[in-house]
């Protein structure tokens, strides 16, 4: 029944997922991909749970090495996006 | 009390939903450049918010390991992001797309070990978000050193290729279904007795690096934007495929936004080059076609040069002139001269636009980040579909390393490989200057018939002194 559950948020995000970024301007193409970029660090969380879990060693250093290119990840991604963005101006 | 709440799963649950509505508020705000800085500040929010309750969570012994991947990682991200060049960008998101893979990769990897009971449901996934996950990273590699060009960035191809990549699709498809059921062919084949689901694993692991590989190198050249968007897409549904693996919602929502996201910029790039997806992916453009007859044979008439003295004589006049940005502005970083030159004519009591098509330059919106660095205003950058009604009011056009969006084939000649490509049509304003190195042909390897009209006069050199060349001729 979990599983269920969980295609049923999956199916219905990736149609929210269509609707939202429909008719992007080609403008902030580059911004838009950086940024849901830096969204699919996501993954960090789980990272976090296998790096600092109760468990194997081997479980550790993976979840570890996870840790470390998620944040880059995220950090680096939001990072990049803002300081473009920054650069659309209007004048 | 206040620690126990917090560590309350019901109260974790809420703030994953939580921070699933930021990043799509912050998505949605990225979709208008008044809203986009705001919005990718809310997306942030979001995933702070979730790091900080996941490290909130009763399941985490130990921070060391988790202080440690954070700090250095989170680090080496800050640095890169502050200190990369903006004509550096493409490799910059190609890179991180890798990680994000990687990372997508390993936590399915370090939950097969930390997995007690054998579950199909979590075999599957695990299996999914490693192949995923391979294929994003080793892709992006690929992706990344053709950019930077520590690679070489034509598409590269050689005899067998396809039956190859079919044929590694086919052993991870056999081997996804082994690993999932726990029943191994080499273990009844040829009693090996020794393999069990981590071997596999491995296996898994290696063969979608491959085929990630494989995936990447028939694509080079003006078809990197395509390639981007779709491993951007892969990162998301890596971290998609992974929130199945470890039963997590947040992660489900915010890998399938962004999986989204990456397959609707994939359509808009083929949309722009007038091809499919597949076509993209295994059609090796420009590496194969050199034989054929179209293009080549044909060379039209005389190409007219131009110096700077004639060309600012005829820009002085001009009332309204499109610059039109390709690659070529990105590799002689003449973007700065560019938006200098656009101010100078505007100041002439002349109306100047940027017309940026979709795929120029090597990743989705190449082009705008360069002129939004260079201060242009992005209300002066338009479509090639809002300029092509008008063009043949527009005095002049002046093409800025830019060659295949440009190039009159794609309407004229159908025999052409680029017939049917939406391009930008500058042929039809009254004058083009074309700013180009030499006369060899663009990245798709077709004689562009731009070169030999009537109305083109070809400036010959490096695009940035071309303009620093007209912008001293105007202040002098």
């Amino acid at each position: 029944m979990e599983m269920m559950l969980l295609l049923f948020v999956l199916v219905l995000s990736i149609f929210l997922g269509f609707e939202l970024i429909n008719k992007v301007p080609s403008t902030l193409h580059t911004p838009l991909m950086s940024g849901a970029n830096a969204i699919s660090g996501i993954t960090l969380v789980g990272a976090i749970l296998s790096s600092g879990g109760d468990s194997s060693s081997i479980t550790i250093v993976l979840g570890t090495i996870a840790v470390f290119l998620a944040s880059l990840n995220v950090v680096g991604g939001y990072l990049v996006t803002n300081r473009m963005l920054r650069m659309f101006k209007k004048k | 009390m206040i620690l126990e709440v917090l560590q309350n799963n019901t109260f974790i649950n809420l703030s994953y939903i939580l921070a699933s509505v930021l990043f799509i508020f912050g998505l949605k705000m990225l979709s208008s450049p008044d809203t986009a800085q705001r919005g990718n500040f809310v997306s942030s929010l979001g995933m702070l918010l979730a790091v900080v309750v996941t490290l909130l969570s009763k399941e985490i012994v130990s921070f060391q390991f988790i202080l440690i991947g954070l700090i250095g990682g989170g680090a080496v991200g800050a640095i890169a992001a502050l200190k990369i060049k903006m004509t550096s960008m493409p490799e910059l998101v190609a890179l991180l797309n890798g990680f994000g893979g990687a990372s997508s990769l390993l936590v399915a990897s370090a939950e097969l070990f930390a997995l007690t009971t054998s579950n199909l449901v979590a075999m599957i996934a695990i299996g999914i978000a490693t192949i995923i996950g391979g294929v994003t990273f080793s892709g992006s590699l690929i992706a990344f050193g053709k950019l930077s060009e520590i690679m070489p960035g034509k598409p590269y191809l050689f005899i067998g290729q396809k039956i190859l990549t079919g044929f590694v699709i086919l052993l991870l498809f056999l081997l996804l279904v082994q690993f999932c059921s726990g029943i191994f062919f080499a273990e009844i084949l040829f009693g090996f007795d020794w393999i069990n689901e981590q071997y596999a694993l491995i296996l898994l692991i290696a063969l979608s690096l491959l085929l990630g590989i494989l995936l990447a190198i028939p694509i080079g050249g003006a078809d990197m934007p395509v390639i981007i968007a779709l491993l951007n897409s892969y990162s998301g549904l890596a971290a998609c495929a992974a929130g199945f693996v470890i039963g997590n919602n947040v992660l489900i929502v915010a890998g399938s936004l962004v999986g989204a996201s990456g397959l609707i910029l994939t359509n808009i790039m083929c949309k722009a080059m007038n091809r499919s997806l597949l076509n993209v992916l295994f059609g090796g453009f420009g590496a194969t076609d050199s034989s054929s007859p179209s293009g080549e044979g044909k060379v039209q008439g005389d190409v007219k040069p131009i110096n700077i003295a004639d060309s600012y004589l005829i820009l002085e006049a001009a009332s309204s002139v499109l610059i039109v940005p390709g690659y070529g502005m990105a590799v002689s970083q003449a973007q700065h001269s560019v938006r200098e030159l656009g101010e100078l004519l505007q100041d002439n009591g002349c109306e100047v636009k940027y017309a940026i098509h979709p795929v120029a330059g090597r990743m989705p919106g190449h082009m705008n980040v360069l002129l939004a660095e260079a201060n242009v205003s992005y209300d002066v950058l338009v479509e090639p579909q809002d300029v092509n009604p008008i063009m043949d009011t527009i005095d002049l056009c002046i093409v800025i390393g830019a060659n295949d969006v440009v190039n009159p084939d794609a309407r004229e000649d159908e025999s052409s490989p680029i017939y049917g490509m939406p391009v930008i049509e500058v042929d039809r304003a009254k004058t083009v200057f074309v700013l180009k190195r030499s006369m060899a042909s663009g990245f798709a390897g077709i004689q562009n018939s731009l070169f030999f009209k009537q109305n083109t006069r070809m400036l010959f050199g490096d695009a940035k002194e071309s303009v620093s060349g007209l912008v001293s001729e105007f202040k002098s």
